[in-house]
């Protein structure tokens, strides 16, 4: 598509955009509509658009599929060991008032925002995967 | 008002069903799809299930239709045309009528006796402040109420993720460096 000029410059516009409402969408889940998955999915949107408008092979230079394998296990890693941070500080699995000794509701955000988090990087990385490898295949001969 | 915006929302989808049914260029099929979807985000976001409505906008409408088009350049993209058969029709007519049926006996839409609402809502609904003390209870129950049910969604989206990476992780690697090793 080197050759879409508007689609080229309009896409390099919306693409931070994208990303920022992604996070808007992250952070701001506890107190509107969205969450970590919600956050993920429009985060690996921005991906798929430059993908789609660059080229794959653009894509794969910018979220290296490396970095997106890591990033799939230590999203669930994180959701996970937030639950056992519950047991190691004498709560039980996914208890998040434990982590805070003072207040049980600070412990609370503390470990929703964790969670979510673990949940959108989760999300995000394994969209961009799936799209990189559908859109990655070429036709066999 | 609502109910003019229910009613024609949903005759959208019956139109876009049949539609789809009735296509034979796959491609259009897809696009159609997504519309589908967003059609169905519009009728979430009536029902006041916003959160649901996000994600039907995002997965359903956005990445499902870029992966199926993807998938179509793969394949061709016009459906063989296939032969008019009676059994098909008769299970989908059957199906349908029993599900209109089984709707029959269900609490209406916001009856506050159904028992749905009776069960463990309103002690999310009264205590949510209290304990988890984010202004969005669907976040809370789903974060902190239902913990284990949102980690074992993650745990799907991985397995997704792993199965994909398993299948076809090959297209993952570089093209153009010429290099096949660290993907």
């Amino acid at each position: 598509m080197s050759h879409h000029i508007i689609l080229r410059v309009i896409t390099k516009l919306f693409i931070p955009f994208i990303l920022l409402f992604a996070l808007y969408v992250q952070f701001h889940g506890d107190f509107g509509p969205g969450g970590g998955f919600q956050a993920g999915v429009i985060f690996a949107a921005a991906f798929v658009l430059y993908g789609l408008v660059f080229g794959v092979e653009a894509a794969k230079r910018i979220a290296h599929p490396s970095l997106l394998q890591w990033a799939v296990a230590v999203g669930l890693l994180l959701y996970a060991g937030t639950g056992a941070a519950g047991i190691l500080l004498g709560g039980n699995f996914l208890d998040y008032g434990v982590l805070d000794s003072h207040d049980p509701v600070h412990g609370q955000h503390l470990g929703i925002l964790l969670v979510e988090l673990g949940v959108g990087m989760t999300v995000a990385s394994v969209m961009i995967t799936t799209f990189l490898c559908f859109a990655g295949r070429q036709p066999s001969p | 008002m609502i109910e003019l915006i229910d009613l024609s929302l949903l005759l959208f989808l019956a139109v876009i069903a049949v539609t789809v049914a009735r296509l034979h260029n796959l491609f259009a099929v897809v696009l159609v799809m997504g519309f589908y979807s967003l059609v169905c985000a519009a009728l979430f976001t009536v029902l006041d299930a916003v959160d649901v409505a996000f994600t039907e906008a995002a997965v359903g409408a956005g990445i499902s239709t870029v992966v199926m088009l993807g998938t179509l350049l793969l394949t061709t993209s016009e459906e063989k045309p296939q032969p008019f058969r009676v059994v098909p029709l008769v299970v989908v007519l059957v199906t349908g009528a029993m599900l209109i049926f089984a709707t029959l006996d269900m609490p209406h839409y916001g009856d506050p006796e159904a028992p749905i609402h009776q069960h463990v809502a309103p002690r999310y609904i009264q205590d949510s402040r209290r304990e988890v003390g984010v202004p969005n209870i669907v976040t809370s129950v789903l974060a902190s109420y239902r913990g284990f049910d949102t980690l074992g969604e993650t745990t799907v989206i991985f397995a997704a993720g792993i199965g994909v990476l398993l299948m076809i992780g090959q297209a993952l690697r570089f093209r153009d460096s010429g290099k096949d090793g660290d993907a």
